[in-house]
């Protein structure tokens, strides 16, 4: 059976963070009334002409940076004309001769395995329209409600070279540009939302073949398990047409998340004549060195260094980096809990354990998780201070969950201060050797496996509370 | 550079213009006349000439970064054909 090489190249577009559109200073909130933030310039009113928003190119160009491209001082928009009831203007004002940004890259790493993948361009345009269908889908709808609140929000469009050979390097792709736009902050990164999308071009060739198969372009894929699930279909379609001796149509498909199979749009074939010319209602972007370099000044700390510094600094484990770093909130709440925290790799085990589990579980991000930092740190440190064992923190954890409580407060309330006096765990031992003259005949019979069920019953006594190893090496002293 | 009748009709597709059969011929005539005149253009030696998309010397027209109120919504649905739920109600969008 032949063999087939995965190609796969992504176009990735992320709505910028601005306050106002691109081109008009309508506001870009999301979640509004339908066509509330409109006016005559988003509307495709005739006349109405636009004017670039100077905070977009100042985001193209740190994002730019941020992924290694060459900054093209001179630049310029076009128009790409298409007739569809999204935009207003029955063209969309993007950059396609002079993009701003050319020739980036971004580090991947999947199992181990580190790669290289190229950044081909980044360019400025404008977001079209939202429809709303009548039916349950766009096939099966007569009609449809257009809402234009979000035509003419700025948007970056990042295309990759076809760099990309499995699901999983497409994936890891996806998932460090997305940590570099929100590092970078200008782009806040919610696929659920739409302010950051993916189109995957998707081909397979033979083992060993010259030149790339025929693509499909994958639309409509708003998270990364989609992406990587439609990867998986559309290699598997493709083989499956290659076998029966059949072409690859170059098309574009859109993902159907709910069936998990990728559908044919069935389009016009004009459809993809955009007939670019320059646009004659906006003035060519002309950037100087003092823009770009104090740009260059300003970048934050990317999560490639961000990870560097959590190893040299803090001594976590690469992986625990890496895991802390993918997403910018995590990393911050991180940062904040280390400041007090007394072991960083405790504040690590947390997050990336019960934490991550439970807000997997409540299907939230940590922007939405209610135990602050300062708390987090307190528990790690009660554990490390011997307070609390590790089976009674995960306890105190489940309470911090419901109520805004410091953790030292519930060990209070709940009586749960791992005793650690000497006294009282001497007490509880002479108690439980007075009680149990068998074990203690066993264990100096030989038979270690005795002195598990005598720290048992002493726990049980304690409620849990016992320092065990105290009450260990007490047993030890008393059964010499 | 010569134009066809399909090139006319296709171009009548993507605009989305009905064009009748009747006056293709006429039409086809005249896109030929006006690409004529480029043709003209075309003879000029522009050798070592940057293009010139934009005749002015003027670049970087910016506006800062502020939201303003746009039109109020009732003013946008104006001149809606159709409004289905505060949109503008559109015919089915594919075939």
């Amino acid at each position: 059976m032949t063999k087939y090489i995965t190609v796969i190249g992504l176009e990735v577009h992320a709505e910028l963070k601005t306050k106002s559109k691109a081109f008009c200073s309508c506001s870009t909130e999301f979640g509004s009334a339908p066509n509330t933030h409109v006016c005559p310039v988003c509307l495709g009113m005739p006349g109405a002409l636009p004017v670039l928003n100077k905070q977009v190119v100042e985001f193209a160009i740190r994002a730019g940076l941020a992924l290694n491209c060459d900054i093209q001082k001179y630049n310029k928009f076009d128009r790409k004309n298409y007739f569809y009831p999204d935009l207003a203007k029955s063209y969309q004002i993007s950059q396609w001769e002079e993009p701003i940004c050319l020739g980036g890259h971004i580090d991947i790493n999947v199992d181990g395995q580190k790669k290289c993948i190229g950044v081909t361009r980044i360019h400025m345009e404008e977001d079209a329209g939202k429809l709303v269908h009548s039916g349950a889908t766009i096939s099966t709808s007569d009609s449809s409600a257009v809402d234009y609140n979000r035509a003419g929000v700025p948007l970056i469009e990042i295309v990759s070279e076809p760099d990309m050979r499995s699901a999983e390097e497409a994936r890891a792709y996806l998932e460090n540009l997305k940590a570099i736009l929100e590092y970078t902050d200008v782009c806040d990164c919610k696929m659920q939302e739409g302010s950051l999308r993916c189109d995957a071009n998707i081909s397979i060739m033979p083992e060993g073949a010259k030149e790339f198969g025929t693509r499909a372009e994958i639309k409509n894929l708003n998270s990364f398990r989609a992406l990587v699930r439609a990867v998986e279909y559309e290699v598997e379609r493709q083989k499956e047409i290659l076998e029966d001796g059949g072409h690859v149509v170059q098309e574009t498909r859109t993902w159907d998340d709910a069936n998990g199979v990728t559908l044919s749009m069935r389009s016009k074939e004009e459809a993809h004549d955009y007939r670019y010319f320059p646009e004659p209602d906006l003035v060519p972007v002309q950037l100087d060195d003092a823009w770009i370099e104090r740009v260059r000044a300003e970048l934050p700390e990317l999560p490639t260094q961000r990870q560097a510094r959590l190893v040299a600094e803090h001594g976590l484990p690469e992986y625990d980096a890496s895991q802390i770093v993918a997403s910018k909130a995590m990393a911050e709440y991180y940062d904040e809990a280390v400041k007090t925290a007394k072991d960083a790799k405790g504040v690590s085990n947390w997050l990336l354990g019960d934490v991550s589990a439970y807000m997997n579980n409540e299907g939230i991000t940590i922007a939405d998780f209610k135990v602050t930092p300062a708390h987090l740190a307190e528990l790690v440190n009660l554990t490390k201070d011997g307070v609390l064992s590790s089976k009674l923190a995960k306890k105190v954890f489940a309470e911090m969950l419901k109520e805004d409580k410091s953790p030292k407060a519930l060990v209070k309330e709940l009586g749960l201060e791992q005793v650690s006096d000497e006294g009282a765990i001497l007490k509880l031992v002479e108690e439980t050797l007075a009680e149990n003259p068998q074990s203690v005949a066993d264990y100096k019979a030989g038979k270690d496996r005795a002195i598990g069920f005598l720290v048992g019953q002493i726990m049980k006594k304690s409620r849990g509370k016992a320092n065990p190893g105290m009450v260990q090496k007490m047993l030890k002293e008393k059964m010499q | 550079m010569k134009v066809t009748a399909e090139d006319v009709q296709h171009i009548a597709t993507l605009s989305r213009l009905n064009v009748p059969e009747s006056e293709l011929e006429l039409f086809t005539e005249q896109f030929n006349q006006i690409l004529g005149y480029a043709d003209i253009l075309q003879k000029v030696d522009t050798e070592g000439i940057e293009p010139t998309p934009y005749v002015l010397p003027i670049c970087n027209a910016f506006r800062e970064d502020v939201a303003k109120p746009g039109v109020t919504h009732e003013a946008a649905m104006m001149n809606a054909p159709a409004v289905h739920n505060d949109g503008f109600k559109v015919p089915r969008v594919i075939e």
